[in-house]
């Protein structure tokens, strides 16, 4: 056996370990992009072989969160695609509005910048007073660092144009307090959002939601995981409720391609279907 | 020639600096019976705002379409990767994104199309490196060879920018460095690259 396919087998006796061991299931993943991510942690490791870690895998339980943090759904920025924010700023905030308490689900959430950059969108629309936003991951290393909302200070400057772009009427920098290089988000926005643990891939659905900001996790599954997904959140959404998607993931081909109708295809945005209009 | 029994089934290009005019100039020629499947990433597409099919398809005979993820790589037609996502092929042929990290400061990165296509297609597949200003691609293409797949490089000194092609060359990597507009005539005469099997 070459040593590729070797390795290629070492992966899969690696993700059998990590989902019999700790029950975290990597097994429906992309297998592409996931084989990149496990030979990236070989590497920080320092190991030779993938199958080298198995027995850490198995009895050393501190090496798990730097396994989750390699082979989880990485970080994003803060108003990434600025227009599908201001879409949604336009064309599903104002919906929203009609209702008296909003519950909003963003799964994937890694280290805070999608939940946060949502946050400030329904500030600024008068509407974050009635939300509750549930942003959810399964590492809890990457949940801890977007709960505490610190980010470099660099960072938070880069995304300032984009803000301004998803229909910003302030100043990025108004919501955060800047001191020695780093930027806190404001406290009011930090604690608009619950940030929890949960897995997509076992976890069942934890309360009703009117809209799931869900942007490139899909991408990382494979098809029969992605249904269980989409259909996880059909379930959680209550009629006439929103799903966005990220800008190359679609409904097209899944389970639920019939569940939802498409409210703005340019942006990936869906109205669960079933509901009035 | 090292084709598997059933010859080329892709061909995998990869490309930066200059990289559409090179693009056209290679897909220009390629003619309708096609027999495989081809797919690009330019470092240049996040400047194209999305219009890098479009414009291939201005030029070029065959079908051209963005990859979209799930979707298989098919024969005589030129898949291009989005801007911003890294392109991958899995097991089974097809398409695949990720917002992972950059590699080697770029997404989408070449190589990280290379390596993956190279598991899948192994002896099959087919890589071709045009000019750019950096080296990404050079490691793809050593997994390409390693696999049994034939590394294809445009000549540097024709290059619009020859650090790409160069550095891959030097590694030892190109097993034809070859003028661009041979390369179109060159890929036709493959075993597999066409449908009338000539």
């Amino acid at each position: 056996m070459i040593r590729d396919d070797l390795q290629d087998l070492e992966i899969q006796l690696f993700l059998e370990a990590l989902a019999l061991r700790h029950g975290y299931d990597f097994r429906r993943y992309a297998k592409a992009s996931l084989k990149r991510r496990v030979r990236g942690l070989a590497e920080t490791e320092g190991v030779r072989e993938i199958s080298d870690m198995i027995p850490r895998l198995l009895q050393d339980e501190g090496f798990l969160p730097s396994v989750l943090s390699h082979l989880s759904v990485p970080v994003s920025e803060m108003f990434r695609d600025p227009a599908v924010f201001l879409a949604l700023r336009r064309g599903v905030l104002p919906l929203l509005d009609s209702y008296p308490r909003i519950s909003i689900w963003l799964p994937g959430c890694a280290t805070g910048e999608e939940p946060y950059s949502l946050a400030i969108m329904l500030q600024e629309e008068g509407l974050l007073h009635k939300a509750q936003i549930y942003a959810t991951d399964i590492n809890d290393a990457a949940l801890a660092k977007a709960e505490e909302g610190i980010y470099p200070e660099k960072t938070v400057t880069a995304m300032a144009a984009a803000y301004l772009a998803a229909g910003g009427r302030k100043s990025l920098s108004d919501y955060f307090h800047t001191a020695y290089n780093f930027s806190k988000i404001d406290d009011q926005i930090r604690k608009s959002i619950v940030f929890a643990h949960h897995n997509l891939v076992a976890d069942g659905v934890f309360c009703e939601t009117h809209l799931v900001l869900c942007r490139n996790v899909l991408i990382y599954f494979e098809r029969q995981l992605q249904n269980r997904v989409l259909e996880l959140f059909h379930e959680g959404l209550v009629r006439g409720g929103y799903l966005c998607l990220g800008n190359r993931e679609s409904l097209s081909f899944t389970s639920c391609e019939n569940l939802f109708r498409p409210l703005d295809r340019k942006h990936r945005i869906f109205k669960k279907a079933g509901g009035l209009a | 020639m090292s084709a598997d029994a059933a010859g080329y089934r892709a061909a995998v290009i990869g490309c930066s600096a200059g990289g559409l005019e090179a693009l056209r100039r290679l897909l220009r020629p390629l003619p309708e019976d096609m027999a495989l499947a081809l797919v690009v990433v330019s470092h240049m597409a996040a400047d194209s705002n999305g219009l890098l099919p479009e414009l291939l398809a201005r030029t070029c005979r065959l079908p051209v379409v963005e990859a979209e993820e799930k979707t298989p790589a098919l024969a005589g037609r030129v898949h291009v990767g989005p801007a911003g996502y890294h392109l991958l092929v899995e097991a089974d042929g097809t398409f695949s994104l990720s917002l992972d990290d950059k590699v080697n400061n770029v997404r989408p990165a070449i190589d990280v199309l290379f390596d993956s296509a190279a598991d899948t297609w192994r002896a099959g597949l087919v890589g071709i490196l045009l000019t750019g200003a950096n080296s990404d691609g050079t490691a793809g293409l050593g997994r390409i060879r390693r696999r049994g797949g034939l590394c294809l490089v445009q000549d540097p000194d024709t290059a619009f920018a020859d650090t790409m092609p160069r550095s891959a060359v030097n590694a030892g990597f190109a097993d034809h460095v070859l003028e661009l507009d041979r390369m179109a005539d060159f890929l036709c005469t493959l075993p597999g690259a066409r449908r009338s099997g000539q």
